[in-house]
């Protein structure tokens, strides 16, 4: 896809430079069973202390052991005293591989036509060679989860790690939940609710509460009718009943309505929230409440409910005149407050790349900074049921990041990337548009 | 409810400041970042009639001064943001493909929460301009946050006017529709960029003409002076020097396409706006004498900006480009401090070149900074105050102050919340009231509609009872 983009692109666009990305993942991936001990570093666990002046023990894509004396016959070893190790960042809402420039159709296949979409999955079109890859994993995240979006079920989104040759190398879990988008009495006709907006003028129907009334409790009752379907389409098949033919769409749903899969539900207001939870309930399914704005005012529900949330962009607007100005920023801090689970996202793909800084505004405003770089690495790992990502302790994935101070700072440089084990290159096709015109006499 | 919203926060911010215009104020106990002259560590600011009268580790003040101990925070020069939209009830007249006629300091809105917010986020300055439909927009309007005065009190005295260009996808658009909803839109002209180049040589050919007609009547004195043209006139103005000439664009080919341009006519290009690919034709750019002002990071989003990089202000910085960054956005301009603390990762910026691309480098741009964009003496006493270093991402703004007022105060903001939950509250309830008053006629005159799609011709009770909240 990137190719084509660049051949309409012609002259405007690097051909080589994910290409040489690639060649540079390759590279490294040649000594992937070699042990490798980072050297000397300050280990930020983010799960227990931080360790001053402790080494890394890599071994099969783990991370083997932490010490101070580690040693290792036939092991590479990389010196990073003075610099800081800290578990790669965890993205828990993005668009990435599915979208390359978002303004254009042809390179976007977050959504497709029709309302219930439960078969459609990230992971069989997520593009290991998108440009934004090495981009976004160049500021430290190294884990993302690449989301569909459109009708009501949008579909399944993934969790993929962001190095590899195919799919496969990168997929943390194929399916980490179902994606729907909780219908709602709010109409959005920003971002994204223009061609809900067209399609309703299109019918003739002028809107108004009465309309958004009735058409939330059209989709609930289909929502309702589908998980009901897929319940006895479950049952049937598990029964071996054998006049039941295969339905994708229905077989989709079953690690929903059993209960193995949380949705991950998009609402918004304070309403939305309630009435998804609501739902949630009494349809006995999990649920993972994604890029609730109101969720502060429901925040007591939330905890009560058990019921973990992933925030959206904490650099954001107040959605409504007369909040106060830092509603967004202080939202995270008034959750940990009231024991709400919560992970911070940048949704998207163009600011993927800034999600430390989301995290970061929410310290400013509140968010003790250990949880803020939780909401970046140990939660979201945990609210998706990830055990084996998010902190560094002996038997986790070996995701992490070397760098020279503090993640959530924009100062902050990220030196060295290791994703499953192995070394990634942290350039990128930014680093060598850079290198290329600075060059220039 | 909002205009009386806006002026109860104007009442309560106006008691705020209590210091009278006459009374010095002294901030004490700073960390001073000057930007034009380095830091002071623990110095002091003396303001006298709005102006910055004296900076150092100590200042002589007098004994009526009013006192302010920061308290170890940092103080910085107000943030200038080059390019905004806020505060405008119209950004674009796309209807036509020259509309250098249309004012934007005729549309501010001073009300808009928006400014309010940016305060916050350390803003003091920003220049309102036409958006970026057709190949010339509008004049634009500098304005000071001043927060509950009128849109006149807002404008920047004595602001050299500007006039907004656009090159690319933008002025492209309404020349080839794609999408929803836009089929049935008449064309415009251009609908490429050879198009935006041809509709800004004309409109300049013409303007130059009716500068010659305008300079041989003044000469001659011709009994019947040349017809006054709103349209041309800036444009002349432009060709005399007396307005400065912003141009948005993306792509290095049509960034330089207009260096070129400007040249056959002989006027200089201000700055570029966005300028994304600028870093490609930094030499010409600098040649030129045109600065940029630019995002930290964005790119990608539409097939212009896939070229972008974030070390865009770098490469033309070391080219000796002058350099800043704006936000075109409500949003990304209450933090622009942290976009400049980007800079020093991409590029290693040092703190007070990143902290002049939001300061002193827009206030050289917009042609102000003998008034504004640095901690000097003689300058408009517009500062930030910041809780911690304003490059850190864990810095927030607590006081702003333009002409040695406070205009924004995090801690007079945070006790004001309650009474204006209150007031909200108390508006609500009369509307509640004045609701059940109402007569139910007005209910039962909406039509009924359709049945639901579903087939069912009425819902169960339950599921009504879901929706009523």
């Amino acid at each position: 896809m990137t190719r084509r983009i660049c051949l309409l692109l012609s002259a405007f666009c690097l051909l080589p430079s994910a290409f040489a990305a690639e060649k540079a993942v390759a590279k490294k991936q040649v000594a992937t069973d070699q042990p490798l001990i980072l050297r000397g570093a300050t280990v930020h666990t983010v799960s227990g202390k931080d360790l001053p002046n402790t080494s890394v023990l890599i071994k099969n894509g783990k991370i083997e052991a932490l010490g101070q004396t580690l040693r290792v016959a036939g092991a590479r070893e990389i010196d990073v005293r003075g610099l800081h190790v800290y578990p790669g960042l965890i993205n828990a809402a993005t668009t990435i591989g599915l979208t390359e420039i978002s303004a254009v159709r042809e390179t976007s296949d977050t959504s497709d036509l029709g309302d219930y979409n439960p078969q459609l999955r990230a992971y069989s079109v997520i593009n290991p060679a998108s440009e934004h890859i090495p981009v976004v994993r160049a500021n430290g995240i190294t884990t993302v989860l690449s989301s569909p979006s459109g009708g009501v079920i949008s579909g399944q989104a993934a969790l993929i790690n962001l190095a590899g040759w195919t799919i496969d190398e990168m997929a943390v879990r194929k399916s980490v939940g179902m994606v729907i988008r909780f219908p709602s009495m709010t109409q959005r006709f920003g971002r994204g609710g223009g061609i809900e907006l067209l399609m309703m003028m299109q019918e003739g129907r002028t809107g108004g509460f009465s309309e958004a009334q009735r058409t939330y409790a059209r989709r609930v009752a289909e929502l309702r009718e589908w998980l009901d379907k897929a319940r006895h389409y479950a049952q049937a098949r598990a029964a071996e009943t054998p006049d039941v033919k295969r339905d994708l769409k229905l077989e989709a749903l079953v690690p929903l309505v059993k209960g193995e899969q949380p949705a991950l539900m998009t609402v918004s207001t304070a309403r939305d929230i309630r009435n998804a939870v609501e739902f949630a309930d009494k349809e006995k399914i999990k649920v993972v409440l994604i890029d609730p704005d109101d969720a502060w005012k429901e925040a007591e529900l939330l905890k009560k409910k058990d019921i973990p949330v992933i925030l959206g962009p904490t650099l954001s607007l107040p959605r409504n005149e007369d909040d106060p100005y830092d509603l967004p920023y202080s939202q995270p801090a008034m959750l940990y407050k009231a024991g709400v689970k919560f992970a911070i996202s940048t949704g998207g793909v163009q600011f993927a790349r800034n999600l430390p800084y989301q995290a970061a505004q929410a310290a400013a405003f509140g968010l003790p900074k250990d949880e803020a770089l939780k909401a970046v690495t140990l939660y979201p790992a945990q609210i998706f049921g990830v055990k084996e990502l998010g902190s560094i302790e002996p038997g986790k994935t070996a995701n992490l990041i070397v760098t020279d101070g503090d993640p959530l700072e924009s100062r902050t440089q990220v030196k060295r990337l290791i994703i499953n084990g192995r070394e990634v290159s942290t350039d990128n096709k930014h680093k060598q548009l850079y290198e290329k015109y600075i060059a220039r006499p | 409810m909002r205009a009386k919203l806006a002026i109860a926060l104007v009442l309560l911010v106006g008691t705020v400041s209590g210091a009278s215009a006459a009374q010095p104020i002294l901030i004490k106990n700073a960390n001073i970042l000057t930007v034009s002259h380095g830091r002071i560590e623990n110095g002091a600011i003396l303001i006298r009639d709005g102006k910055i009268a004296a900076v150092g580790l100590t200042v002589d003040a007098p004994s009526d001064a009013q006192v302010i101990d920061a308290g170890g925070q940092w103080v910085m020069p107000g943030i200038i943001d080059p390019h905004s939209h806020i505060n405008a009830d119209a950004t674009n007249e796309g209807a036509i493909s020259v509309s250098s006629m249309t004012r934007t300091c005729e549309v501010i809105n001073p009300e808009s929460i928006a400014l309010y917010r940016e305060l916050a986020g350390g803003v003091t300055t920003a220049d309102i301009i036409h958006g970026s439909a057709n190949p010339i927009g509008g004049q634009d309007c500098v304005l000071k946050f001043r927060w509950g005065k009128t849109a006149k009190e807002l404008m920047f005295e004595g602001a050299k006017p500007g006039l907004k260009f656009a090159l690319g996808e933008n002025p492209k658009r309404a020349g080839t529709p794609s999408g929803y909803g836009q089929t049935t839109t008449p064309l415009r002209y251009p609908g490429s960029r050879m198009g935006v180049e041809d509709v800004i040589r004309q409109a300049f050919t013409e303007a130059r003409q009716y500068q010659k007609d305008w300079d041989e009547y003044k000469r001659k004195g011709a009994a019947v002076a040349p017809r006054r043209d709103v349209k041309l006139e800036p444009l002349a103005e432009v060709l005399r020097g007396e307005r400065y000439a912003y141009v948005h664009g993306y792509r290095a080919d049509e960034l330089l396409m207009t260096l070129k341009l400007a040249d056959e006519f002989g006027f200089k290009i201000r700055f570029f706006i966005h300028g994304l690919e600028a870093y490609k034709i930094a030499n010409e750019i600098a040649a030129h004498g045109a600065g940029v002002s630019t995002f930290s990071d964005w790119w990608g989003y539409k097939v212009e900006a896939w070229d972008a990089i974030p070390y865009n202000a770098a490469i033309l910085a070391k080219k000796g480009v002058l350099v800043s960054l704006n936000s075109d956005d409500a949003e990304l301009a209450r933090h622009l401090n942290q976009e400049a603390a980007k800079l020093l990762k991409y590029g290693n910026f040092t703190d007070d070149e990143a902290l002049a691309t939001i300061t002193l480098n827009p206030a050289k741009q917009l042609g102000i900074d003998q008034r504004v964009g640095s901690i000097e003496v003689g300058k408009d006493a517009d500062l930030a105050i910041f809780d911690q270093h304003p490059l850190s991402n864990y810095a927030k703004v607590s006081k702003v102050f333009i002409d040695g007022q406070v205009y924004f105060d995090r801690e007079q903001d945070l006790k004001q919340r309650e009474a204006k939950a209150k007031e909200i509250q108390e508006l609500k309830d009369k509307e509640r009231k004045a609701a059940e008053r109402r007569p139910p006629a007005a209910e039962k005159a909406a039509p009924q509609t359709t049945t639901p799609p579903t087939g069912r011709k009425k819902r169960p009770p339950e599921s009504t009872e879901e929706v009523i909240r």
